[in-house]
This record gives C-alpha cells, sequence and structure tokens, in this order.
C-alpha cells in the first residue's frame, strides 16, 4: 500500500513538471530528463482546455512537439522540429509503424486519450530506449487502474463541438482489487466538415473514430504481475483536405503481455518484460473526390511483433537502468490506378515493396549523484537493424533505379550522451551533449514514387544511403519558487548524412501534375535548434498567469532553410480555481515566418493570433461526480494558417465545445 | 505387412524399368511443352503440325515450331526444309522476315523458325504459308492458307524510312513484361524487293517508354537497342508499373541520323514508331 502511494505521488508529481513546475528534487532522477504531457480528464491536472479533444491537441499543449496537420485528424507529431521519422513514437515501450506512405497514420492516431495516462517526451538521444532516434521520444503511457482498495468506477463522457459538429461519446470501467485489475473504455468520435475563419466550409475533413480499450493485470505475489492490454482503433471516412486522396478505413489492434517483477535485489529494484504485436490497415483512396486525373487506391499494411526487458536499480550514488528490446516489422502499400480508358489494364506497383524490419538495442542509462547539488545522467546504446525485401518484384521494381541493389542491408547504430545538473536552492542549470545516429526509414530507403503534394514531387527511396548521425548540445536553466517558476530550454542539434529528397532533374514524374522526382539524399550536414521560455506567476490564490515562446531553425550547410520550422510563437494564459470552479482565457500566435523553406514548395505562414475562453464546473452528488466545461476555441474567428499545416490550408473558425463528464464509484466489499 | 513391403518395392521396379525402356525414344510430347497447336497441313505424304506459344499466328513475330510425321504417323527427324510466306493481296502479293528452319535445340523431331507477319490477313486477303521440305533425298511441298490476327497491343511496325526504304520492325522480347529492367530485343529489315526481307545492320534503336494513361510519364535507366553478333538488336526496357505503356521508337542510321520516329517532348506526345505493352 505504501509504495501505491508513493506511485502516486511520482505520478502526481510528474504531473506537475507539465505545467511548467520544474521538476521535484525527490522525485526519481531519471524522470528529469522527461517532460510529461498529462492526458487526463481532470480539468485541474492538464494543460488542455477542452478535455475531449483529441490526443493530437493534448499533444499541440507541449513546446517540444510540433503537429503537422492534413486536416482534422491524424496530426503528426514532430518533435524538437526534427520530421517524424527522427523521432519514434511508442505505446507503453511497444513499438508501433504507421502504415501510410504518406505520413497519415502518425502512432498516435490509433490511440485515444481514454487510453492514456500521459505522454513522456524525452528530447534527442535520451529516447534511444524503444528505437534509434536523433530527435528523442514520446511514449504514449497507458492509463490502468492498478491494484488497490476494493473499487469500482465508471464515467460517461458526451462532448459537443459546434464548429464541425463533432459529437463524442464514450465510457471508461474500472475494477480493482488487491490482486487484480481490469480496465474496459470506449470512445466515439464523428466529425463534419469544420469551417475557417472566413466561415467556409473546408471539404474532406470530416472523421469518424471508433476506439476500444481493456486492460487487465493480476498479482502473482506481492512482488510479481502479469498484465494484459489490447486496444481497437476503427477510423473511418477521414478526409484530408490537404491531399489528393482521403482514407476510407484506418485500422490497428495494439496488444500485449506483460510480466513485472520489484525488488529482486537490494540493488535490483524492478523488473518489466513485456511481449507485443500490432496490426495497422490503412486504406487510402480517392472515391469521394468528384474530379481527380486519374482513380486511384493506395492501400497499406504494417505489423509489428517485439517485446523489451527492463531492469532498474541503485546503489548508494547510482540509480541505473537497462532496456533490451527487438522488434520486426513488415511494411507492404501498393498503389492500383484505374486508367480512363475502360479497354487498358490497371496499373499497379508495390510502394513499399514488402519491406521487413529487424531491430535489436541495448540501451543503458545511469544516474549518478555527484554532489548533493550535481547529477550526471548518462545513457549509450547500440542497436542491430536489418532492412530486408521479401517480394522479389519489389527488389526488381526498385533495381530500376538502384542496379545494384541488395535485398539485404544491415546497420549498426549507436549512440551514448551526458547531461549535467547543478540545482542550487531554486534554481536548476543543465547542460548535455550527446551523440547518436538512424536509419533511414522505410520510405526513404525504399519508397517508390510517393507523391508529395507539398512540394509535388514523386519521392523515391535511395537503399544506399547511410546512417543520419545527430550531434547534439542542449540545456536548460529554470528557477521555481512557489509563486514565480521561470524556465528555458534549448536544444541544437547538428545533423550530419542529413537525408532529404533532392530533384533528378532527368527524370520524368508518375503522378498526373507532378513537378519532378525527388530522390532522398544525403547532404553534409544540417543544422536545427529550437528554443523555448517558460513562465508562470501565482497572482493570488488560485489565480495565476503563465506564458511561453518558442522558436526554431533548421538550415543545410548550404544556408537553404528547413520546412516545417516554427517561426516565434507565443502563448499567455490566465487560469482560475477555485474548488468546483475553474476558467481560463489563452491567446496563442505566431509572427510571420521568415525562415521557410520554397524548395519544399512552402511559403511563408502569415502572422496570427487567436483568442480562447473555458470555463467548468464540478460537483459531487451522493457516490456521482459531475463535471462540465465548456468554452470556444478561436473566439474571434480569426482565418489563420500555421507554420505546421500542409499546404497552409486554413484553421478551424470559432468553435464552441462543450464537455459533460459524470462519474460513479462504489468501493466494493468482496476482496480477492 | 511385411509381404505390402515387397509387393511395393517390386511394382516400383517395374515402374522403374517400364520407365527407363521410354527413356531411348523421348515422348515427342515432351518437345512441344509449352507450346500450342496452331494448325494442321498435310499433303499426300505428310502431315504436318506447327505450333507456337499462343496457339495462334500473330501480326508480329512469331516464333513457330513444326514436326512432320508421315500419313502413318511416324515422325520424321531428318528433313531439311525453308519455308515461304506470302501476302496475297488484292492486286498484288509480298512476303515479309523470317528465318531459316533449323532443328529445335535438343529435340529430336521438332523444327523451328519465325517469321514475322506485318499485317493480319482477312477473309478477301490472306498469308499462304508455303514449306518445301526433303527427306530422304525426295523433295516435298505443302502449301497452305494461314489465318494471322493481330494481338491487342502493337509488336510490328512496317514503315517507310525518310531514306526512302521500308523497314520492318518487330519486338521478339519483352514477351512476359515484369515490373524491372526487362531484357528488350527486336528484329530490323527492310524490304529490299516484295519478296525479300534482309536484316539491317549497325542501326540503332532509341526507347521512350511512356504511359499515356498516366500523365504520359516514362521511366529511367533505359538503353537503347544496338545490335549483336546474331543481328539482333538489344537493349533494357524499364517499366515502373503494371499497365498499358507505349514504347516510343527512334530508329537511327549507321550515321546516327533518324529515319524514322520522333522524340517525346513538348506537345508531341508520341512518336509515329512505336510498339505496345500491357500487362
Amino acid at each position: 500500500m505504501k509504495q501505491l502511494v508513493c506511485c502516486a505521488l511520482l505520478l502526481s508529481g510528474l504531473s506537475t513538471m507539465g505545467q511548467t513546475v520544474p521538476a521535484q528534487k525527490d522525485s526519481a532522477k531519471f524522470q528529469e530528463l522527461t517532460e510529461v504531457i498529462v492526458i487526463s480528464r481532470q480539468a485541474s491536472r492538464n494543460k488542455n482546455n477542452n478535455l475531449l479533444s483529441t490526443l493530437d491537441q493534448y499533444l499541440s499543449s507541449h513546446e517540444q512537439v510540433d503537429l503537422i496537420k492534413r486536416g482534422a485528424y491524424a496530426w503528426e507529431p514532430m518533435l524538437n522540429g526534427l520530421s517524424s521519422e527522427r523521432s519514434v513514437i511508442t505505446i507503453d515501450g511497444m513499438r508501433i509503424y504507421g502504415a501510410c506512405t504518406d505520413k497519415m497514420d502518425p502512432v498516435s492516431s490509433y490511440v485515444e486519450t481514454t487510453n492514456l495516462s500521459r505522454a513522456d517526451v524525452k528530447n534527442g538521444q535520451s529516447g534511444n530506449a524503444h528505437g534509434a532516434s536523433i530527435g528523442g521520444s514520446l511514449d504514449l503511457v497507458r492509463k490502468k487502474s492498478g491494484f488497490g482498495a476494493n473499487q469500482f468506477a465508471t464515467h460517461i463522457f458526451s462532448g459537443f463541438e459546434s464548429n464541425n459538429r463533432q459529437r463524442i461519446l464514450g465510457s471508461d470501467i474500472s475494477y480493482s482489487r488487491n490482486r487484480w485489475y481490469t480496465d474496459f473504455d470506449f470512445t466515439f468520435r464523428k466529425a463534419e466538415n469544420y469551417r475557417d475563419g472566413k466561415n467556409q466550409e473546408i471539404l474532406y475533413s470530416q472523421f469518424s473514430k471508433f476506439n476500444l480499450s481493456a486492460a487487465a493485470g493480476y498479482k502473482l505475489n506481492e512482488h510479481q504481475q502479469v498484465e494484459a492490454s489490447v486496444i481497437y482503433d476503427d477510423a473511418r471516412d477521414i478526409g484530408y483536405p490537404a491531399l489528393p486522396m482521403d482514407v476510407s478505413s484506418a485500422k490497428a489492434v495494439i496488444a500485449s503481455i506483460g510480466y513485472t517483477r520489484h525488488h529482486l535485489s537490494n540493488t535490483w529494484q524492478g523488473w518489466e518484460t513485456k511481449i507485443y504485436h500490432n496490426k495497422v490497415t490503412h486504406v487510402m483512396d480517392d472515391t469521394k473526390r468528384p474530379v481527380v486525373p486519374i482513380r486511384m487506391d493506395m492501400p497499406g499494411w504494417s505489423t509489428t511483433t517485439g517485446m523489451y526487458s527492463r531492469i532498474d536499480g541503485k546503489s548508494s550514488r547510482h540509480q541505473f537502468k537497462l532496456t533490451a528490446s527487438a522488434h520486426h516489422n513488415r511494411s507492404l502499400a501498393e498503389m492500383t490506378m484505374y486508367p480512363n480508358d475502360p479497354n487498358e489494364k490497371e496499373m499497379f506497383m508495390l510502394t513499399w515493396p514488402d519491406v521487413h524490419t529487424w531491430y535489436a538495442g541495448l540501451f543503458m542509462e545511469d544516474n549518478f549523484q555527484l554532489h548533493r547539488q550535481w547529477t550526471l545522467n548518462s545513457s549509450a546504446g547500440v542497436a542491430f537493424q536489418q532492412h530486408q525485401l521479401k517480394d522479389e518484384s519489389g527488389v526488381k521494381s526498385l533495381q530500376i533505379f538502384y542496379p545494384d541493389m541488395q535485398s539485404v542491408k544491415n546497420r549498426l547504430l549507436k549512440n551514448f550522451g551526458s547531461n549535467l545538473q547543478y540545482h542550487p536552492g531554486n534554481w536548476r542549470f543543465s547542460f548535455g551533449a550527446s551523440y547518436s545516429e538512424r536509419a533511414p526509414s522505410v520510405s526513404e530507403g525504399y519508397g517508390f514514387y510517393l507523391f508529395n503534394s507539398f512540394d509535388r514531387f514523386d519521392y523515391i527511396g535511395n537503399p544506399g544511403l547511410k546512417n543520419e548521425q545527430s550531434f547534439s548540445l542542449n540545456g536548460t536553466v529554470a528557477f521555481a519558487t512557489d509563486r514565480f517558476s521561470l524556465k528555458w530550454q534549448g536544444s541544437w542539434f547538428q545533423i550530419r548524412n542529413y537525408i532529404v529528397g533532392m530533384p533528378s532533374p532527368g527524370l520524368i514524374p508518375m503522378t498526373i501534375g507532378a513537378a519532378g522526382i525527388k530522390i532522398y539524399e544525403q547532404v553534409p550536414f544540417s543544422t536545427v535548434y529550437s528554443t523555448s521560455l517558460n513562465a508562470s506567476y501565482g497572482i493570488v490564490s488560485g489565480l495565476s498567469v503563465s506564458g511561453k515562446a518558442i522558436y526554431r531553425r533548421g538550415f543545410t550547410n548550404e544556408q537553404l532553410d528547413l520546412p516545417m520550422m516554427q517561426p516565434f510563437s507565443y502563448g499567455v494564459r490566465l487560469q482560475y480555481t477555485s474548488n468546483a470552479f475553474s476558467a481560463e482565457a489563452s491567446l496563442d500566435g505566431a509572427v510571420k515566418q521568415s525562415k521557410y523553406s520554397p524548395l519544399f514548395g512552402e511559403t511563408a505562414a502569415p502572422a496570427y493570433s487567436i483568442a480562447s475562453l473555458g470555463a467548468g464546473y464540478q460537483f459531487k452528488w451522493k457516490k456521482n461526480s459531475f463535471q462540465v466545461r465548456s468554452g470556444v476555441e478561436n473566439l474571434f474567428n480569426r482565418y489563420y494558417t500555421t507554420f505546421s499545416d500542409w499546404n497552409r490550408i486554413p484553421r478551424m473558425g470559432r468553435n464552441l465545445f462543450l464537455n459533460l463528464i459524470i462519474g460513479f464509484s462504489e468501493p466494493s466489499k468482496a476482496g480477492l | 505387412m511385411k509381404s505390402l513391403f515387397i509387393w511395393g518395392l517390386l511394382s516400383l521396379t517395374l515402374l522403374f524399368t517400364a520407365c527407363s525402356k521410354n527413356d531411348d525414344k523421348p515422348a515427342p510430347a515432351d518437345e512441344l511443352e509449352g507450346l500450342t497447336l496452331v494448325k494442321t497441313i498435310s499433303n499426300a505424304t505428310h502431315v504436318i503440325d506447327l505450333y507456337t506459344g499462343t496457339g495462334k499466328f500473330e501480326t508480329g513475330y512469331n516464333s513457330i515450331y513444326l514436326q512432320i510425321k508421315t500419313t502413318s504417323g511416324s515422325l520424321v527427324d531428318n528433313a531439311t526444309s525453308s519455308w515461304m510466306p506470302v501476302m496475297k493481296m488484292m492486286n498484288m502479293s509480298h512476303s515479309c522476315p523470317f528465318s531459316a528452319i533449323e532443328k529445335k535445340q535438343g529435340a529430336q523431331y521438332t523444327y523451328q523458325g519465325f517469321i514475322v507477319f506485318q499485317m493480319p490477313g482477312n477473309d478477301m486477303e490472306y498469308w499462304e504459308l508455303t514449306l518445301n521440305y526433303t527427306v530422304n533425298g525426295q523433295a516435298y511441298t505443302i502449301k497452305e492458307r494461314i489465318q494471322v490476327t493481330d494481338p491487342i497491343r502493337r509488336k510490328v511496325q512496317s514503315v517507310m524510312g525518310s531514306d526512302n526504304k521500308r523497314y520492318v520492325l518487330a519486338m521478339m522480347e519483352p514477351s512476359s513484361p515484369k515490373v524491372a529492367v526487362n531484357d528488350m530485343s527486336v528484329l530490323l529489315y527492310t524490304m529490299t524487293n516484295m519478296m525479300q526481307f534482309d536484316p539491317v545492320d549497325n542501326y540503332t534503336i532509341q526507347i521512350d517508354p511512356r504511359m499515356p494513361g498516366m500523365g504520359n510519364h516514362g521511366s529511367p535507366n533505359n538503353v537503347h537497342l544496338t545490335q549483336g553478333s546474331d543481328k539482333i538488336y538489344r537493349g533494357k526496357l524499364s517499366l515502373t508499373m503494371t499497365g498499358y505503356w507505349k514504347i516510343n521508337l527512334q530508329l537511327l542510321n549507321a550515321n546516327g541520323t533518324a529515319v524514322k520516329g520522333e522524340p517525346v517532348a513538348g506537345d508531341n506526345e508520341s512518336s509515329s514508331l512505336f510498339f505496345e505493352v500491357e500487362f
């Protein structure tokens, strides 16, 4: 029981971190390098005003995360301004590969907020525990009620958003005992097209999503437990207004079984092992578009099976963790085009030619308490990765471009880094340096005629690419008192052998209307830096003001600007909380983008600022709790688009939202 | 149980000996594997079966196999033969490019050659095949009308060059194209007179494969066709997807001057000289 209380304390400690309060000194040191995004339906616990919003909206509240938007659904997270190939997104440590060749299904699109308790962001090399990454990792942590007092709890929630008439309905049920627990939840969302700030309907921005999840745990004895979890996610009729195609169906089944053992010895504190399997089916087509140059279907499939085993321990001044992980992924995608002349046969090609990825890695972390105020975090890892093309005709088709290409490619990926922290009094200083490598993604290595609607080029993968190598520096300066907190963060990456699509003028594009062909090549290096400032101040009890500012910049060694870089952006938030009532007003905006990539088809994103309001009230009645929240996003109905909007599609205009959450809980008598 | 085993062994032995007896006279069917009978022609003494891979004669390059049988049904393995295909038109006749007839490699009874029909036949105008052969010093002949049809996609083109020579180009390979770099081979003949077609040496056949159904896009790393020692023009054809491909051609003479065909560029979506592939 004592552990549970500790656990709960730790969790609440983590959640406050996400709220711009610096890490508490007594929380686990490993976590100090982890930024946490709280995903909760408790208004007091997270930064998100609209509690029933999509996961994407929760993620976008964090300074390190940018989200590329191709519509209202399945936004693509980028960490530290680096594109999504450069970071790893996991669900409870499980690797999942999207099945869409056009990045329309990031891993985060296959879960719901009800499945999760938080998202852990690790920056740069420190995010290498579950896969080779240079930008960092985003681990979406499953929610589980855990073992404990006999309790039955359930919530029913419903929401409505006026702009796209999004209807949200869901429920969760949890049942916990001393020896076992079960969790079950479902969420259903359905949204129509949204309207921008000029009240224009954005066609093909609708979506619907059904998500079901179940988890159960059983305690074998005081120190050992097994847990199983499954998520089923089924999204249909998803429009992508920024793209020429939509998705009629995106489905995922994500399952795992885990075993945890605590207190193996005085040194070894915990050992967790998990095996998992997931399958993603993504059906991209253009059946809803009335006018297309040619009809096409582009389905994709991705199956991943893997495991990880993690052991952590401590000695007098060290805390350490060792993670061994392995997985296998199979990615297959194809394209069928239906000629306008009915006498001609269908055109077919493999766009991901049955690419099998084998990965096995080892990652070690150590936290060394040098002195009362000095801590040194170090980590290092090594991984073996193999790409194998199993489809003979796929190999043959890539050999059109690369006659000497082999169907198997092995890579060794290394990383190491250190972070020194000094915390005198209310201050915290941290400085880190690291090195990490990543392998090219499936598309970068083996993609075949993948059309990018932003720069309007067909992309061809390059199986001969070398590993990307990243040298990175990062620093944090934080100051916190009870009423005031300030945090500056900066990161700098120099990425050698930076992978980028380069025009190949001699080649003829396949896609009708495409400007040309780009082949993934490597420039000697690119530099990306990112900086953010957060501050908060408690004016009087319950009333606080907070602000943030972010800027990122990226350019190649030839001073060519990299695309999708956040211009100077800011946010100010005034929040009032009493026991039952909470309200907030916020202003978010950005200045006009001055550094952008015309080579990528980018135009300068204009300046904007939008205001939002929200208020909520919660109360208890007998065994029930009620929570009502309502608010307005984009209060003044501004017409705007941002640096991360694909093809600069306009964002949603004024949107009223209403959340209603009813909870019921009861301690149950009988125990197991 | 034991006796069953012995019986089994015995019958296997029998089967084996039966098989090995057959081995010194290979069944003609083995020599015809993958081939389909197109037509049987005959005279008073012999019956000749004509085979192709598709079971028909088509406009374009036809690899033709034949077997000569006596009327009593025994296969002839010592014939020397030649053929002469003639197109009987309303007011004229002409022949087409064709090869000599040789024994199929490794075969005892099957003979092989090719004919490039440059046009199909119909009720009024038709192809007539004359087969002259000698068995044991005695000469025979068979002359019969054959049916030649157009395939769905063009594999041959007979054109007048800018040098006022008539050329016939026929695509041999790829006969079963794949999404890959395909080996491509073409026969190039010029019409010396109505009844005589001769191979053309030292030309270059430039290729530019395109998909008219998909924005007329092309493919990379094609290799133009040049002549090998066997007179056949060979090159590499890249096909990046299945479907209908138009292989635009330009015929360059030994000096590198184009005698037929135009480059696909600007508003010009197709050459006047082309083959078609669909798979």
